[in-house]
């Protein structure tokens, strides 16, 4: 189980003309063990790019990114990810797609397809164990890579607007499940979203990024238990104030 | 009567009329089977080379030569373009070689063919491998270059940590359709340099062969007859090619392209 510590972390994308494009500034957020941190902020600010910088997919610029203390330099399996965009391996069935990081850790066939089967059961796509990826919908496209993120059992979740293809039911109930998944399993999960409503419902704390280039804005605390009532006052007030908070930095731009 | 039906009747009709058309042309205008041999005399020829009984063993050798210039293409097209279009390095280093020697026509290659060889076997499967090396090796080269990054970056944040992980089980099965197209270029470009590569006398039986031994001898029927089954033989080659790729190996593949 894994704290993540970012310190003033930088990241500047060179563009052709010489100049650069300043994506993530003085970022600094210290994520404690088992915490379900939302990201939120205007599109473009830089969250996908803190996500891979995390998953050591991308170096940063200046500053640091530690996990218990040790520096990211790389990928690696104990931080999983779930792309924004479609990442599904076409050439694989959906069973051999979520068993996929089991076979690389050298997990016998009948033993990874046996843990395989079970989180596709989780996203709820048993009937489509041996489809191809060509065959389903965008939506349970993204869920196979939730379960294929899952399978591996990483000690960092990372995802990126995971939840953003699916209807308004489907994502109620993948909210559910990832919550009692992260109650059962403890995992540190770093979770974007455009959703505020899904962030008040999921997170400990809600992290506001400010406008390109991105910084921690404002960092606010949810200390209510789960589930949540997304109907209550309080629900209605913090969703609110994180809103309005969007906007002023906005404005502020 | 469906689609199906109407085009198989419409197709055989049109060879019926062009077979018609052919055999009164050969006939009534020609008149002479040295220069054009009509379908009866094609028909005869082909009859009596069956009685004769070579017509296996040459197809058989000429899909021994072929055999040999393809597979020693798939073993050393598809590993250098992987390494070429994976590693930076292997690029910069092979790229002018490669180059320099592409845009010769694998004909070209016969005379070193026959003094590195001899008349063997060998040399006609290697000026095969000169036709059908390149374009498996371009095909693997630039499938490689063309793999989308983000299946890369799953396979690393899922656990592939070595290069050959990565390209054993992401970028090969990903680069696989693009190579099996590079493939069957490469059999049609290997099957065409095989008259030639059986014209020097590696043998003494083999299509190619024969073709020429035939004209040596003037009969032009016989030559028509394997002038057909050379195309008969290359076109089998190609569909069973295509069909097993589409069936077995990249039955994911369909579904993704339009
Ligand atoms: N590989 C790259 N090369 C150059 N610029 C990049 C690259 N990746 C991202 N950027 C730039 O960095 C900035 C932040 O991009 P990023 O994808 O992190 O935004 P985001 O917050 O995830 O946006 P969205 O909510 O739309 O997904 C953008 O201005 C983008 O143009
Ligand atoms: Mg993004």
């Amino acid at each position: 189980m894994s704290g993540v510590t970012i310190r003033d972390l930088s990241k500047a994308f060179p563009r052709g003309d010489g100049t650069v494009t300043q994506a993530l500034e003085n970022v600094n957020l210290e994520i404690g063990d088992t915490e379900f941190i939302c990201l939120v902020g205007p599109s473009g600010c830089g969250k996908t790019t803190l996500l891979r910088i995390i998953a050591g997919l991308e170096t940063a610029t200046s500053g640091s990114v530690t996990i218990d203390g040790r520096a990211v330099t790389g990928p690696d399996p104990k931080r999983g990810m779930v792309f924004q965009e479609y990442s599904l391996f076409p050439w694989r069935k959906v069973v051999d797609n979520v068993a996929f990081g089991l076979e690389m850790k050298g997990v016998g066939k009948a033993e990874r397809r046996k843990t395989a089967d079970r989180y596709i059961e989780m996203v709820g796509l048993s009937q489509f164990r041996d489809a191809y990826p060509f065959e389903l919908s965008g939506g349970m496209r993204q869920r196979v890579a939730i379960a294929r993120a899952l399978a591996n059992d990483p000690d960092v979740l990372l995802m990126d607007e995971p939840f953003g293809a699916l209807d308004a039911q489907t994502r109620n109930r993948m909210q559910k499940e990832l919550l009692s998944l992260w109650e059962q399993t403890k995992k540190t999960i770093v979770f974007v979203t455009h959703s505020v409503d899904e962030a008040v419902y999921l997170s400990t704390r809600i992290v506001v990024l400010s406008p390109r280039p991105g910084s921690v804005r404002e960092v606010i605390p949810i200390p209510w238990q789960h589930p949540r009532d997304r109907t209550s006052t309080e629900f209605a007030d913090v969703r609110r104030k994180v809103l309005r908070m969007i906007d002023e930095t906005e404005n502020a731009q | 009567m469906n689609r199906q039906t109407q085009k198989r009747l419409l197709g055989a009709a049109a060879l019926v009329v062009a077979a018609v058309i052919w055999q009164i042309v050969a006939v009534y205008i020609v008149g002479r089977s040295f220069i054009l041999p009509s379908v009866t005399d094609v028909a005869e020829a082909f009859v009596n080379l069956l009685g004769s009984g070579t017509l296996l063993t040459d197809a058989v050798v000429s899909l021994e030569h072929f055999g040999i210039g393809l597979i020693a293409a798939l073993l050393l097209g598809v590993p250098i373009g992987i390494l070429m279009g994976w590693f930076r390095v292997a690029d910069f280093l092979l790229d002018p070689i490669i180059e320099i020697l592409r845009p010769i026509p694998p004909l070209a290659w016969i005379p070193f063919a026959i003094i590195w060889f001899g008349l063997t076997t060998q040399a006609a499967g290697f000026v095969i491998f000169a036709g059908a090396f390149f374009p498996i090796l371009t095909a693997t080269y630039s499938a490689f270059r063309s793999v989308p990054k983000v299946f890369v970056e799953a396979g690393k944040v899922l656990g592939c940590d070595t290069s050959f992980e990565l390209i054993r089980y992401v970028a090969l099965p990903a680069a696989l359709p693009a190579i099996a197209s590079g493939i069957r270029i490469a059999m049609g470009v290997g099957w065409m340099c095989l008259v030639a590569a059986e014209m020097f006398g590696v043998s003494n039986y083999g299509l190619g062969y024969q073709l020429w031994h035939n004209y040596y001898l003037h009969q032009m029927p016989n030559v028509v007859v394997y002038m057909l089954i050379l195309g008969f033989v290359g076109l089998a080659i190609d569909r069973i090619f295509r069909n097993y790729v589409d069936a077995r190996l990249l039955r994911w593949h369909a579904g993704e392209v339009a």
